[in-house]
């Protein structure tokens, strides 16, 4: 098989390992640098479980190929920033609002409405329901997610 | 004595490490060495197999082994997974095959294992593997499956009934005879895949030194694993140790013991190397179970003011190809349908018909959702036709709240009489059309039409058997840190198990919740017990938590007052000491008691007590506990399109005494979507010929956060006498009446075309063609 030596920044820590091209993202996180908070559900980009940012975007890592991220940054649930000991009010929102169940989901979830509340402080309802609509949870209802969410937005505003 | 913790809103153990990815799904657990397993998989519905060539597959640089039957023969003494639970009414009986050797029967059937260095490669040489197959006729319909003639499931057999039964009480034909209406229906009922958001999968490794083999496996019942994998190998149940890791939900097909499990298990034996395989979505459509059609005539008497004087019909069941559990679906179905209401005679008769698709077993409801669906549209189909308010009917027909305890009469697949143990069914359903206020809902429904636009409302009950025993065990041990060591069979997989034991167990023994540790499904810890499945864990496993508790409790008590010195009586336990009462400055701490009793060489015990500060249980109980509830739907329907929106749910629920309402409304909630995505959205297809045409999660769709009501929800507590904490099951509830409650939406919505709702799933294309032939 192909192999190529890549070099991106994973969770702000640099990484240069030797890839099969073949490989996806998804599975380099996975099983190369294990960092298995990030989820396969479907790996076909509809559930979204095996949601990362890359260079602060939300893409699914099942649909790319580690390759595609030589040069860039990737952010995994695993680091998703959070002040020392505390849980992140994202997370916090969560664990208050009982928006995880089985929590398969849930790191899918994190990286996206992350992105969400970066660009968007103050969402409506609407918004949040429309930026997890890629998103499939089979336990929650989706309910407690948005009321999370929009709990945690009020929180990270109040600083 | 106030609840210290059971009745709380107590933050979930579970949560800390699912949040910041730092939980242990059995795809996270990794041992060195470690070989990945792909399985070659049929591609046909039913075909002979002529032979089967893996030395191309085999040659591929990779590739460490590719097993077949006879590898499985070699070292299993059966190559057959006999789980189904017993009953008499099997006509035939046909077991899955571990790997099948001479013929297949659905498509996705497990033929050959390959077994390779990484999971690629492993997927590479599935595709070498050259199978010769001569393909036969398959039967896939299971109406059409019953008729004569139909191609026989599998070759050999001479028809496809796989069970005929009936479920029967009171006298049925006078009951008819002298009806002053009859209403007669026929429905098609379907449900679908179950789509946890993790697939299945499991890793084994059998450790040589200790001749020890264990499986992490994404199962509902690791101790039933056990059991099964012993037998199968011909070893001693504690040389094997089966442990459910974190679990991406479960929803039922979980509770199944796969041919993946048991293949993954011997290859592990055979190559002496661990071997992981993680199913993909693609084989979670072909070879993970199921709940598939089933076709009901059914039809009701009533009295000239609606009371229900009989019901009766019949019912055909998709079994699917293999009986990879037992008849559950259609017993849950034809028991549910008549258990919240008074029905002085009942008659179904079922035919569960074999076809060549993956097996059906229960989803999340198992067959309740499907009985409540034709009960609840055969009330709608009588009130309307007798001008009846479709409130009013069912207030006339709910068991009432003063005669509870009410006997059923029939009993459980087990044998066990079904008595509804407790609640006020009349009462629950007044509280839902409170809460949802209709009084103008009229006025909003003919203003909208003048709009053009479609509103409906739709109403439905459901009474749920929960907490299906005879037991589940439970240890608690205090160690000398203190920390109470909680260990079950109930396995976890998304309902908080862990965090509703701990909360049991600490309400006895102090109320610290931090020093909880409770391991679910490791049969490493406990011997003995099933897991999780049909709403039982919080009943069974719960009521042993509470029973070891209160034992350890009181040998704590003992033990500190002879260390004390001070009567039993006047001690408590608060938070991790053992305190007197009233002077909580006199103490010992937990820890230090369960050091002093775990004792000194040469010392004696205090007061001469057994050693230990520790209690296993394992409560019977027999008789299952009923939960109840009842949900109002209002929807729009785009009479265009043919969408329909739910708009808003109320749903008043009764699931006994409560050990924590936030996790109890989740439960809810996410049964509720289900029951949501289930009607509207989920459907799993098959072509003429078998093959499966829903296989990927943009084929079959599930509900998604755009398409979620507001959901109102509002609990009842009506204790079960049944076990010590009054606690029912609560995990399928919102399934139940959800599909009953769209249908009887639509039907109200559409009703200026006299359109009637007698399925689900009810799809656009469904609904669409409903409105053309009414004219819309």
């Amino acid at each position: 098989m192909d192999q190529r030596t890549i070099t991106l920044t994973v969770n702000g820590q640099t990484v240069t390992e030797n890839v099969s091209t073949r490989t996806t993202l998804a599975d380099f996180l996975r099983h190369h640098l294990h960092l298995t908070g990030t989820h396969l559900g479907c790996e076909h980009g509809v559930c979204g479980a095996c949601t990362v940012l890359l260079d602060g975007r939300s893409m699914r890592s099942c649909l790319l190929l580690a390759v595609q991220a030589d040069g860039h940054a990737v952010t995994t649930v695993e680091g998703l920033a959070e002040a020392d000991g505390a849980l992140h009010p994202l997370r916090q929102a969560f664990s208050d609002h009982h928006a995880l169940q089985c929590g398969f989901c849930t790191p899918g979830m994190l990286t996206t409405l992350t992105e969400l509340l970066r660009d968007n402080p103050n969402p409506t309802e609407a918004e949040v329901q429309i930026a997890i609509s890629g998103n499939l949870c089979r336990c929650t209802g989706y309910q407690s997610i948005v009321a999370a969410t929009l709990d945690a937005a009020k929180q990270m505003r109040l600083g | 004595m106030t609840a210290k913790t059971i009745g709380q809103r107590t933050a979930r153990l579970e949560d800390p490490a699912l949040l910041r990815g730092k939980a242990r799904f059995v795809d996270d657990i990794r041992i060195d060495g470690t070989l990945h397993a792909a399985f070659v998989r049929s591609l046909h519905a039913h075909a002979k197999i002529n032979s089967i060539d893996t030395g191309v597959a085999a040659a591929l640089p990779g590739v460490v082994a590719v097993l077949t039957r006879d590898d499985i023969k070699a070292v299993a003494q059966t190559d057959r997974l006999v789980v189904a639970l017993p009953d008499r009414s099997y006509k035939q009986q046909h077991h899955r095959c571990i790997l099948a050797g001479d013929e297949v029967v659905y498509v996705g059937e497990p033929i050959a294992m390959v077994i390779a260095v990484d999971p690629y490669v492993a997927e590479d040489a599935v595709t070498l593997v050259e199978i010769d197959y001569d393909t036969l006729p398959a039967a896939t319909d299971c109406r059409a499956a019953l008729a004569a003639g139909a191609p026989p499931v599998h070759s050999g057999a001479t028809h496809n009934l796989i069970a005929e039964f009936a479920s029967s009480y009171g006298d049925v034909e006078s009951a008819f005879n002298d009806a002053a209406h009859v209403f007669k229906d026929s429905y098609w009922v379907h449900r679908g895949c179950a789509q946890s958001m993790e697939c299945r999968g499991c890793i084994a490794t059998h450790d040589k030194v200790h001749d020890q083999l264990t499986l992490w496996s994404s199962t509902q019942t690791p101790l039933v694993a056990v059991r099964l994998l012993a037998e199968m190998l011909g070893r001693e149940e504690a040389s094997i140790r089966v442990v459910t890791p974190d679990v991406g939900g479960g929803f039922g097909p979980k509770l199944v013991f796969y041919p993946e499990e048991a293949a993954v298990a011997i290859a592990a034996m055979i190559l002496d190397r661990p071997v992981k395989w993680i199913e993909d979505r693609r084989e979670h459509f072909v070879a993970t179970t199921q709940e598939r059609d089933q076709y009901w005539d059914a039809e009701i008497a009533v009295d000239a003011a609606g009371k229900i004087l009989g019901i009766r019909g019949s019912l055909v069941h998709d079994h699917g190809a293999y009986t990879a559990r037992g008849l559950t679906v259609p017993q849950g179905a034809v028991a549910a349908l008549t258990l919240a209401y008074v029905v002085p005679a009942y008659r179904m008769d079922v035919k569960v018909a074999l076809t060549n698709k993956v097996p059906v077993t229960p989803i999340r409801g198992a067959g309740q959702p499907q009985g409540v669906f034709v009960m609840e549209r055969l009330l709608d189909r009588a009130a309307d036709e007798l001008n009846l308010d479709r409130a009013e009917i069912r207030r006339r027909n709910l068991v009432p709240a003063e005669a509870m305890p009410y006997k059923k009469d029939f009993v459980t697949r087990g044998g066990v009489p079904i008595v509804l143990d407790s609640g006020d069914y009349p009462g629950c359903q007044a509280d839902a059309l409170a809460r949802a206020d209709l009084n103008d809902f009229r006025i909003r429904q003919s203003e909208a039409r003048a709009a053009g636009r479609y509103i409906g409302v739709g109403l439905a009950n459901y009474v749920e058997g929960t907490g299906r025993g005879p037991y589940e065990q439970v240890a608690i041990k205090i160690a000398s840190s203190g920390k109470i060591e909680v260990a079950t069979g109930a396995a976890a997989m998304g309902q908080s198990t862990k965090t509703m034991l701990a909360q049991i167990v600490a309400e006895q023994l102090g109320g610290a919740m931090d020093q909880v540790v409770v391991t679910a499904g490791d049969s490493g810890k406990v011997t003995m017990g099933f897991g999780g499945f049909n709403s039982r864990q919080a009943v069974m496993a719960g009521s042993s938590a509470h029973a070891a508790a209160v034992k350890v409790r009181e040998k704590a008590l003992l033990a500190a007052s002879h260390l004390l010195e001070v009567d039993a009586a006047d001690l408590d336990i608060d938070g991790e000491n053992v305190v007197v009462k009233g002077a909580a400055d006199i103490k010992i701490s937990l820890g230090q008691v369960a050091k002093t009793m775990a004792g000194a060489a040469g010392f004696v015990l205090p007061g001469n007590m057994q050693p230990g500060l520790d209690a296993t249980e394992s409560v019977v109980i027999n008789a299952m506990t009923y939960g109840n509830g009842s949900a109002v739907v209002e929807v729009e329907v785009d009479i265009e399109t043919a969408d329909v929106k739910v708009t808003r749910v109320v749903f008043i629920h009764d699931a006994g005494r409560i050990i924590n309402p936030t996790i109890v409304e989740g439960q809810v909630v996410g049964a509720i979507a289900h029951g949501i995505s289930n009607t509207l959205y989920e459907w799993m297809g098959y072509a003429d010929d078998g093959q499966p045409v829903t296989t990927n999660l943009a084929d079959y769709l599930l509900i998604t956060a755009t398409e979620m009501p507001k959901i109102e929800l509002g609990h009842r507590e009506s204790p079960t006498p049944l076990n010590p904490l009054g606690v029912k099951g609560v995990g399928e509830s919102g399934v139940l009446p959800i599909p009953a409650a769209i249908a009887a939406a639509v039907e109200d919505a559409l009703s200026p075309f006299g359109i009637r709702i007698r399925q689900f799933p009810l799809r656009p294309n469904d609904l669409a063609a409903m409105l053309a032939a009414a004219g819309a």
